[in-house]
């Protein structure tokens, strides 16, 4: 037992610590250059924003429309920090203060509407992110505006992604297999019959918000650093529409489904920009034909897993012999 | 020595008295029996115990560690911490989940590691989730499903759906058991070996059961004592060889199968 725990533990240290080192070297070498970099930079970003949105949506079943929002109090506080001091320190500092931040704001919108039955949150994340970009605007002196803040110190790079990317999703996957997680999900499944089984709702339903708000701070902390410019309407309504078409695209309740769809939904979207004016119609398009072949997202709730694999390779070998039943 | 006193318990559905008055008394380690038609409020009767319906009026009282608490119009949650745990009529596991997840939620609220250790996955975590592992295949050793333990609980076959949320029931650790028509589907052999299963967790885990049954062999076997409900009002009470032969609970059954009433 305790042999295999080490052994599976290893594995993943090595797959990571093989990725990291792959980046890094096609980094260095110029082979991934400052055009693909963005890319990359993206997709890490969105994985981020997707599986903490998973989090509360996929596992949790709670409808949340303010991810956005989350984000943009992560960008902004990171951002006014690092601007003031402009060292590593200052955005490792930036970056905590904003995930907390988003995280705070997560705990007073979260706890009086997941009281209530039925999709109150969707329509109280859903004003709240539309109050803070508004907030946002008009707070000319610390937020600089509509006009927006520039010229953002720049500390991200491979590693900081890596670090931060990796990190939630190691963070995340921990909570799920955990009390906590099984809890969340027993929610999502049966409500009722979970807090029959001693299962305080209100309780695990903030919990999960609120880290997924910590997270998409987190996201909004390493977008700010990257692209060293931000603007309110970078954070409106389409954002957070566009984190939810991952998150259901990959899979409700599945992270690695949330990891495949930020990085296929970032490819297309990259290889497409040759084609701008039929690039929004092409996407649409894209979803619509995923979504009417699997209904459920390219994962299910399924974790991508070697067991899975096997189960995947063994159906196609079924079928090539005509013997599913 | 009582372990749970209902008084005058009361649960309206606009104009339907779904509940009315209903007094009902558990000592400690007894095995009672909620007997009546289909509609008569049994039902409504576990939903107001465990806190799912809220009552109209009357208490619902624990008696535990000498201390009288008054549990009537707590969450669900608050009432299974108190010890009360149940099964659903419809069933209602977590389909969806393994067979070993459904019990190791219902061990959520024994469950001690905090949220950073859940995150960082620390020793305090495993330990504890060793544990956890480990007393769920225990728990599912009693109904034989341990063989089960991954497969998703909406592929059991109907009976064993009913196992398991009995080993979910349990897993909560609770003094009160409430089983609603925990037999029901089952052919006689099944029913059989599930009136050994019940005495058997009632002596093993030191539970006080109240059981809803529509099986009348079942039912006058195990219970010491039974309460008959008819249109949400008790309408008798006593030994089953009382109520065998009550006139006013005979008359209820009437027009009912009162074949093996
Ligand atoms: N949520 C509800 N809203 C309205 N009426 C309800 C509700 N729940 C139960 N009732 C009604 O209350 C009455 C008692 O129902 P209950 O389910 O408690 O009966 P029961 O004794 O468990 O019956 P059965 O043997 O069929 O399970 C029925 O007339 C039922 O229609
Ligand atoms: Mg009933």
């Amino acid at each position: 037992m305790k042999k295999s725990i080490n052994g599976s533990t290893l594995k993943k240290f090595i797959t990571l610590a093989l990725t990291f080192a792959i980046v890094q070297v096609l980094v260095s070498t110029n082979i991934i250059n400052d055009y693909i970099f963005s890319t990359l930079a993206t997709i890490c970003i969105n994985i981020i924003l997707a599986t903490s949105l998973n989090l509360i949506t996929g596992f949790t079943g709670q409808f949340s429309l303010g991810h956005a929002g989350f984000m943009s109090i992560g960008a902004y506080t990171c951002a006014i920090i690092t601007l003031r001091n402009p060292t590593m320190l200052g955005f490792v500092i930036g970056a905590l203060a904003g995930a907390m931040l988003a995280a705070f704001i997560g705990f007073f919108v979260g706890l009086p509407t997941l009281r209530l039955k039925g999709d109150y949150l969707a329509i109280a994340t859903l004003g709240m992110s539309e109050i803070i970009r508004i907030l946002f605007i008009n707070l000319d002196s610390v937020t600089n505006g509509a006009a927006g803040l520039s010229g953002i110190p720049q500390f991200i790079n491979w590693g900081w992604l890596f670090v931060f990317t990796a990190g939630t999703i190691i963070l995340l996957n921990n909570f799920i297999k955990s009390s906590y997680g099984r809890a969340c999900i027993s929610l999502r499944e049966d409500e009722i019959a979970a807090e029959s089984m001693g299962i305080n709702s209100t309780k695990y339903k903030v919990i999960a918000f609120v880290t997924g708000a910590f997270f998409a701070g987190i996201a909004g902390a390493v977008y700010s650093s990257y692209y060293y410019f931000l603007e309110p309407n970078l954070f409106n309504f389409q954002k957070s529409i566009d984190i939810l078409v991952i998150v259901v695209l990959g899979g409700l309740g599945s992270l690695s489904g949330s990891v495949i769809a930020a990085i296929l939904l970032a490819l297309i979207s990259t290889y497409l920009q040759s084609f701008p004016e039929l690039r929004m119609v092409i996407y649409a398009i894209l979803l619509i034909v995923i979504m009417l072949f699997r209904p459920q997202g390219i994962m299910g709730s399924k974790e991508l897993s070697l067991t899975v694999f096997k189960k995947w390779t063994r159906g196609l070998r079924d079928k090539k012999n005509g013997g599913v039943a | 020595m009582p372990i749970l006193t209902v008084n005058k318990l009361t649960k309206a559905f606009g104009g339907l008295m779904a509940v009315s008055n209903v007094n009902i008394q558990l000592k400690h380690g007894e095995l009672v029996g909620l007997i009546g038609p289909n509609g008569a409020g049994k039902t409504t009767v576990f939903n107001l115990l465990t806190g799912i319906y809220q009552p109209t009026s009357g208490t619902i009282t624990l008696h535990q560690n000498n201390e009288d608490i008054a549990i009537q119009g707590l969450k669900p949650y608050n009432v299974c911490k108190r010890g009360i745990a149940r099964t659903f009529q419809n069933i209602r596991l977590f389909k969806d989940l393994t067979v070993m997840d459904n019990v190791r939620i219902a061990m959520n609220k024994n469950t001690n590691y905090n949220l950073l250790q859940a995150f960082a996955h620390t020793k305090a975590y495993s330990t504890e989730e060793k544990e956890i592992l480990d007393e769920s295949i225990e728990l599912l050793k009693i109904l034989k499903l341990e063989h089960k333990k991954d497969e998703l609980a909406k592929n059991l076959p109907y009976g064993e759906q009913r196992h398991l949320e009995i080993v979910r029931a349990l897993a909560t650790k609770p003094s009160i058991l409430l089983l609603d028509e925990p037999a029901a589907g089952m052919n006689p052999a099944e029913t059989a070996q599930l009136t050994e299963t019940i005495y058997w967790i009632k002596d093993n885990f030191n539970l006080t059961i109240l059981l809803i049954e529509h099986d009348m062999s079942l039912v006058m076997k195990i219970c010491e004592r039974i309460y008959v409900l008819d249109y949400g009002m008790v309408i008798a009470e006593g030994i089953p060889s009382e109520i065998k032969s009550n006139k006013r609970v005979i008359e209820a059954y009437l027009g009912e199968d009162t074949e093996n009433a």
